[in-house]
């Protein structure tokens, strides 16, 4: 029988002391997408469940110097932010995708990356945009790159007695424009059979600056580096982008798999066609 | 198994709820307030079925931990009719245009319609395709629902 005390702190003090008191008996929950899903398929469920839901101050997207977004702003919230759409464009296309309007309206950004599925959909445009994830846990706060965020599958560098509490953008990814791509035989309600995401800065003609991510292509989601190096510097041309597609789907920037969803050629395929299609999305995006 | 109390409003009544922790806002639904239009198809928020109304958004009331529902307003189908028993504009439109066949994910179709209306009155079939693509229908009967969405809208205007 599923048992467990469902705790509702309203601010992230409570929370701290919470994770402390009931330590590894005790999950956190946000829009609980992920850990309700999970504790109806498991039919386990840990003792304590601590809801952050109630942290209302963990819900914004601002545009200072830098882009800031709490960690429990909804998928919603980006997909409708005219901000999010226009200047972090790949993170409107990787938030919009997720699941159906009922998920998005309360699953959160957080909750997402927190989760840390290889297919996660704002993974790939967060790796882009060069995302920095703040934490604060008992010690006090820290952040790192999204980069050495995840771990493993499902693993990130959160500590059990830690919150995610912000993801920053650099304020000059707003120079660059960014677009991902989520390949699903259905337009919603799926996962990736894989995602890719670019952003990129143009002067003139010239690539001056590229991150290439790909989610489903790895135990998690990774950056493409290679690829990046190959186009940094290159002209925006047919050629350029088909080269860097194919060092993207080669074994130096991922470790394809069979899966149910999708075999490791095809996988392959897809990173071909769609990197240099995102890459010129991207591009015509910067020079709206 | 621990209890808990919950207090919120309920198409339009507060109301209060004394069910165990565990359960979501669905099953306190159907098997507290006996309110059934609210359907369990998954179970884990792939179909729809359960779509309800909280404080303006549609969501998946059988992921929500009912908890969480404290001072909240929730909306369901049984919420939509006047007291004296006339249809809400999409209840009448899905009637009109065939948009209900086994009638299954009908009250989770309309809840989501009725959340896109309320923010977007005049919606494109794109709007309204997005707005329903986590409500299945297994009957297949989408072109009919698109169409009774489309018809409530003008009505409404």
């Amino acid at each position: 029988m599923i048992d467990y005390d469902y705790l509702r702190p309203d601010n992230l003090e409570e929370v701290l002391g919470l994770l402390k008191e009931h330590g590894p008996k005790a999950t956190l929950i946000a829009g609980g997408t992920d850990v309700m899903v999970k504790i109806r398929n498991t039919k386990k469920a840990p003792e304590v469940l601590v809801s952050i839901r109630g942290l209302k101050d963990l819900r914004y997207i601002e545009k200072r110097k830098d882009y800031h977004i709490g960690a429990l702003t909804t998928h919603r919230m980006l997909e409708q932010s005219e901000l999010v759409r226009t200047e972090l464009s790949a993170l409107h296309d990787g938030a919009s995708r997720v699941g159906s309007v009922q998920v998005r309206n309360v699953a959160t950004v957080g909750g997402n990356i927190c989760n840390a599925a290889p297919s996660a959909d704002t993974a790939g445009a967060l790796l882009v945009l060069d995302a920095i994830v703040f934490m604060e846990g008992p010690e006090g706060k820290r952040s790192v790159p999204i980069t050495e965020f995840f771990t493993g599958t499902y693993k990130t560098v959160l500590k059990k007695d830690e919150v995610l509490t912000e993801i920053k953008i650099p304020g000059e990814m707003e120079h660059f424009g960014s677009a991902y791509w989520k390949h699903s035989r259905r337009k919603a309600m799926n996962l990736p059979i894989l995602g890719i995401a670019v952003s990129l800065k143009l002067e003139g003609e010239i690539i001056s600056d590229v991150r290439i991510a790909l989610t489903v292509a790895a135990p998690t989601p990774v950056r493409a580096n290679k690829a990046e190096d190959f186009l940094k510097g290159k002209a925006l041309s047919d050629e350029a982008l088909n080269e860097a597609g194919k060092i993207a789907a080669s074994t130096e920037c991922c470790s394809l798999r069979d899966s149910l969803r999708g075999e490791a050629w095809y996988r392959a395929e897809i990173i071909e066609a769609y990197v240099p299609r995102m890459a010129k999305l991207a591009a015509e995006r910067r020079s709206k | 198994m621990k209890k808990v109390s919950v207090s919120f409003t309920l198409n339009g009544n507060t109301v209060t709820a004394e069910v165990p922790v565990t359960w979501t806002l669905l099953k306190t639904l159907r098997e507290y307030f006996e309110l059934t239009g609210a359907k369990e198809g998954c179970g884990v928020g792939e179909c729809g079925a359960c779509t309800v109304i909280m404080d303006g958004q549609a969501i998946n009331s059988c992921l929500c931990p009912i908890p969480e529902v404290e001072g909240r307003s929730v909306t369901t189908i049984e919420g939509l009719a006047d007291e004296d028993g006339a249809l809400h504009p999409l209840q009448d439109a899905f009637l009109k245009n065939n948009g209900v066949q086994c009638g299954f994910c009908t009250s989770g179709m309309i809840m989501s319609s009725k959340a896109l209306l309320d923010q977007n009155p005049d919606p494109t079939e794109d709007d309204i395709r997005t707005t329903i693509a986590g409500n299945f229908c297994r009957c297949t009967g989408y072109v009919q629902i698109v169409e009774s969405v489309e018809m409530a809208a003008k009505e409404g205007k």
